[in-house]
This record gives C-alpha cells, structure tokens and sequence, in this order.
C-alpha cells in the first residue's frame, strides 16, 4: 500500500500538508454560484471542492414522493470525471454516492422546517467538483449554504467536519491520505451543539470517542462562525443596494 | 440582535435595518409574536431565514433575501400549463405547488357567461395544452395551500407575440397595474410588459388599448390562437431590447418598474449607435449607475 509510507505526523507535530493537527484546511464559501437553482453555493476545505444546487419547495417530480403534511427531501450526489476521487466509482447508482444521498437527506431532515411546506419536495443535487477527503462533510456544508440561499427554513446552520485519530492524537479535518490510513469520524452539527450526524466506517476505542466527537462539535462551530459571515456580508449588501434604489426613486433622484 | 433597540423599523436607513440569519435569536417571544420566518425557542422567537426584520405592531417576520414565490389572493401571476385534467389544468406557476385552472374559471369564445358543458370539457387541449404560457389571478386557495388562478377577464388568458422572462419574485412589488406598455419609438406598436407577481415576466409586441382590453378591435377568436402574429424585425429587436434591460436590471438586484424600464429604454436609446445591438456589460452597469444613482461594483 502506497499511503502505509505516509508520515502522519513528523516529528515537529505537524502533518503531511504543514498542518497541525487541530488546524483546518483552507476555507472558501460562495453563494448564488447556480443561476438557475433557487439556492446554490459552492465550498471548497483545501483541495475538495463541492457545489451544491437547491431546486424547490416546487412540486414533486413524481407523485408518489409528496407527503400530505411536509416537504419530501430528495438528494442527489454527482462526481465530476476530472474530480480525481478514487474511492468512489462515478456512476449514478454507485453504494457510496447513494450512501452519501442518505447520509446528507438524514442530516437535513430535521433541520429542514419541513412541515411550512405541505405536498412538495425540496430537491439537493450535490457534484464533487474536485476530491481531497471529506467529501462528505463538505458537501454538507455547501447544501446547508445553498438551503439558506434559496430561502428555505431552517432550525439553524449545519456544519459539518471530518476527524482521524492517530495513535492517541485527533486530527481534524482530514486530506485523502490521512482519510485512507486513520480511522475516520464525520460529525455534524448544530451551533447549540445538538449533533445530526455522526459516521464512522472503522473501530475506535470508546474512550477516544467522546474526546473526538466534543473536539468534532467545536470545529463545526468555528465553520459556522465563517458561514455566518459570508451570508450576513451577502444580505447586507444587497438589501442596501435595494434599499438605495427605492429611497431614491421616492425622493424623486 | 435585539429588536428593541433598533428604533423604528423599516422606516430607518439600511444599515440599522436588521440583518438576521437562521438560528439567530431576534426577541422575546413573550412581548412579540412570531410570524413567517421564525419559530419560538425556550420562550425566544428566533430566525429561521437569512433576511431582514419586518415589524408590524406586535408581529415580527423575516423576510428573506430570495425565496420562491408564495401566492396572495388577487395577485398577477404568469404560468406554464404542466397537465390537463379533468375538468381542470394543472399551472406551474414557479410556487411551492402547481397551481389549478379550473374549467369554470376560464373565459370560453363566444359568450362571457356561457355555461360550461361537457363538449366544452373534450375540448380543453384545444383552448391551452401542455406548455401553453398564460397569465392569470390567484382567486384562492385549497385546504392544502395549492392556489386555483381564474382567466375571467379579457386581460388575462393565453400568451403569445412575445418573450418570456425569469427574475427573483423579491423584485417585483405590487403594483396597482401590472400591465404596462412602453409606447413607439419602442418598436413599430410600441412593447408590452406584464410583471407576474411569480417572477415570471412576459414582453411582447405592443397592442393598442382597446384592443388591450376587450373594446373595438378586440380579437375574440385569437384569444386561444395558437400562432403568433407577423412581427416586423423592428419589434422583434424592441422586444428584445427590453428583454435585456429587464434581464440587466434583475442581474444588479434593482427592483423593477414600468417607470423604470421605460427610463432604461430611453438612455439606451440615446447611447448607442443605431445599427448596435445587444448591450454590453460595461454599458449594463453604466445604465444601472446612471438610472438608480448606485455605485454597482459587481453583481451580488
């Protein structure tokens, strides 16, 4: 196995990509990037990069996935041929894809104020644009932006993020690499802390559980905190421009 | 962010105006009542939408920044027939659900008042099939929140001569009209606009008032035609003009109006050489800036 050589850590602490193990992979947020979709964004956490396309509340596409009393939520996850992900084989269909699909609908469903919106279905379609680990945590993160987007309701911001442990030391945020030789963990999570997912493929010792998933929660709080910027800087600034417009017009400018 | 003291709401200028994001607690449900936008945590109304503050007396709502349309009784709206059913069509109309155009609600040819029978209900792809645009009204609304729309004016029915357009429903206020038409030099006849309250906009080549609305000239027959009328290049390039002024418009978040599109033509217009066509991105920002006096830097 090639990955085996890799040095997780080296002796200054730090990991294969300079980091340090609670340091975050570059962050980078963009809203609206779907000019078709009622709400979109595209995330990037280091070289991984995610765009997400909401479409809806609209009338299910077919029949039977309307509910009489909420929204169905329906996920959909693509990888683009160039992404380079090699644990996932890109066809529709394939276990893992679906596997994310499921993994996303249960994370959003309770978080989704599915009950305004009777009789219709929200629709996500996620596409891998470019694969360094943690796909799956990303693309939580930019379907959460793009829910926000489109204006649907929502209990709060979910963040999301990927822990390893090596020997006894949690690293946050994983690389592929790293994914491939660690033991794995996706938490994701609510700012008052109420965690919504948490995945995990491979064994862990109970005691290092509970140190990872309280170190889990409190990174999904620092992306939040970045998130929580962006949209805000976003609103702002087109409310004032529509405001401008109109105060204008009645002035008479 | 507290309510309280952000003075009056709505009134103030923009930057005191509040700005607030989901999970955002705005107030204390005890003095206020949550409306649209907001739900009620441990005795807190909190916001479950990105958007500004809206306050009337004691009620407090989020109005988010872009949502999907959601219908009023008595609004302008402009859709896309999806089905024919029995008795009825199914009409998206950009909202949460399809719409219904009943049968009972549409103006039939030849006599306002006329009963609907069961011929009538054989024929119904032949008055609007699949795909067919129109404009209508919400007349109401059914137990599960899916809106019926009525045709029963001569205002409203099947659409054709023209071009459709998609914008953000938040850019479209309501209006006393939503019919406008922008008189020649805009094209030979002249170009007219609706403005669905849905977001959904409809230009297409200018008629005479009359004709407009029921009196002489008023074609009876062709409310239901299927072909469109001879356009002469002029209004076709009138049209499109206005298309791409609306589009521009829409791209820089500028809530629209008759006023202002019309203006829009007219600077247009004076600008660029007769035998141009299409606008540039430079001249669509430059318009912008001269009609609404705002220093647009990139497209939000």
């Amino acid at each position: 196995m090639a990955s085996s050589r890799l040095e997780i850590l080296n002796d200054g602490g730090l990991r294969h990509d300079a980091r340090r193990p609670y340091e975050l992979r570059s962050l980078s947020l963009e809203l609206s990037t779907h000019p078709n979709a009622d709400g979109s964004s595209t995330v990037s956490q280091g070289l991984t990069t995610v765009s997400a396309s909401v479409f809806g509340p609209r009338e299910p596409k077919q029949r039977a996935g309307s509910v009489h009393d909420k929204a169905s939520v329906v996920v959909e996850v693509g990888v683009a041929p160039w992404a380079g992900a090699r644990e996932v084989r890109r066809t529709r269909g394939d276990k893992r894809l679906l596997e994310i699909a499921a993994a996303i609908r249960q994370t959003f469903e309770p978080v989704i104020m599915t009950h305004l919106y009777p009789r219709s279905e929200i629709a996500v379609h996620i596409q891998v644009i470019s694969a360094d680990g943690g796909i799956l945590p990303t693309a939580i993160n930019a379907t959460t932006l793009a829910l926000v987007d489109a204006g649907i309701s929502l209990i709060d911001y979910v963040t999301s993020l990927s822990l390893g442990l090596h020997l006894t030391q949690p690293l946050l945020d994983l690389s592929a690499p790293e994914e491939a030789d660690l033991p794995t963990l996706v938490v994701a999570a609510l700012p008052s802390g109420k965690v919504t997912l948490a995945q995990m493929e491979t064994r862990l010792h109970v005691d290092r559980f509970e140190e990872m998933l309280t170190l889990g929660v409190e990174g999904c709080g620092v992306l939040k905190t970045e998130m929580d910027r962006v949209v805000k800087d976003r609103t702002t600034r087109v409310v004032e421009r529509m405001d401008k417009v109109i105060q204008g017009r009645i002035t008479g400018d | 962010m507290d309510i309280d003291q952000q003075g009056d709401l709505g009134e103030g200028s923009s930057t005191n105006r509040g700005i607030v994001s989901p999970g955002e607690i705005i107030t204390s449900s005890k003095e206020y009542m949550r409306g649209h936008g907001t739900y009620v945590d441990e005795e807190q109304v909190v916001s479950s939408l990105s958007g500004t503050i809206e306050r009337v007396n004691k009620l407090v709502s989020v109005k988010a920044l872009k949502q999907r349309y959601t219908p009023e009784v008595g609004d302008l709206v402009i859709g896309r027939i999806v089905e024919v059913g029995s008795m009825r069509w199914r009409v998206d109309a950009n909202a949460r659900q399809d719409a219904v155009l009943m049968l009972s609600s549409v103006n039939l040819p030849g006599g306002v008042q006329r009963r609907k029978i069961e011929s009538d209900a054989l024929k119904m792809r032949e008055f609007l099939a699949e795909g067919d645009l129109l404009v209508a009204e919400v007349q109401a609304f059914f137990g599960d929140g899916a809106m019926s729309l009525h045709t029963r004016s001569l205002k409203y029915g099947k659409l054709r001569n023209g071009q459709l357009l998609s914008v953000s429903p938040r850019l479209i206020r309501r209006l006393k009209s939503h019919f406008h038409h922008i008189p020649p030099p805009c094209g030979p006849s002249g170009v007219d606009i609706i403005l669905g309250l849905n977001g959904l906009i409809w230009v297409s080549v200018g008629t005479s008032v009359e004709s407009r609305e029921g009196g002489e000239g008023f074609d009876a027959e062709g409310v239901y035609s299927n072909k469109n009328d001879d356009i002469t290049p002029e209004g076709r390039q009138a049209i499109s003009s206005i298309a791409s002024i609306i589009k521009i418009l829409a791209m820089y978040n500028i809530p629209l109006s008759d006023i202002l599109i019309s203006s829009a033509y007219e600077w247009l217009s004076s600008q660029r050489e007769d035998d141009e066509d299409g606008i540039s991105a430079e001249m669509g920002k430059r318009m912008v800036e001269d009609l609404t006096g705002v220093q647009v830097t990139a497209a939000a």
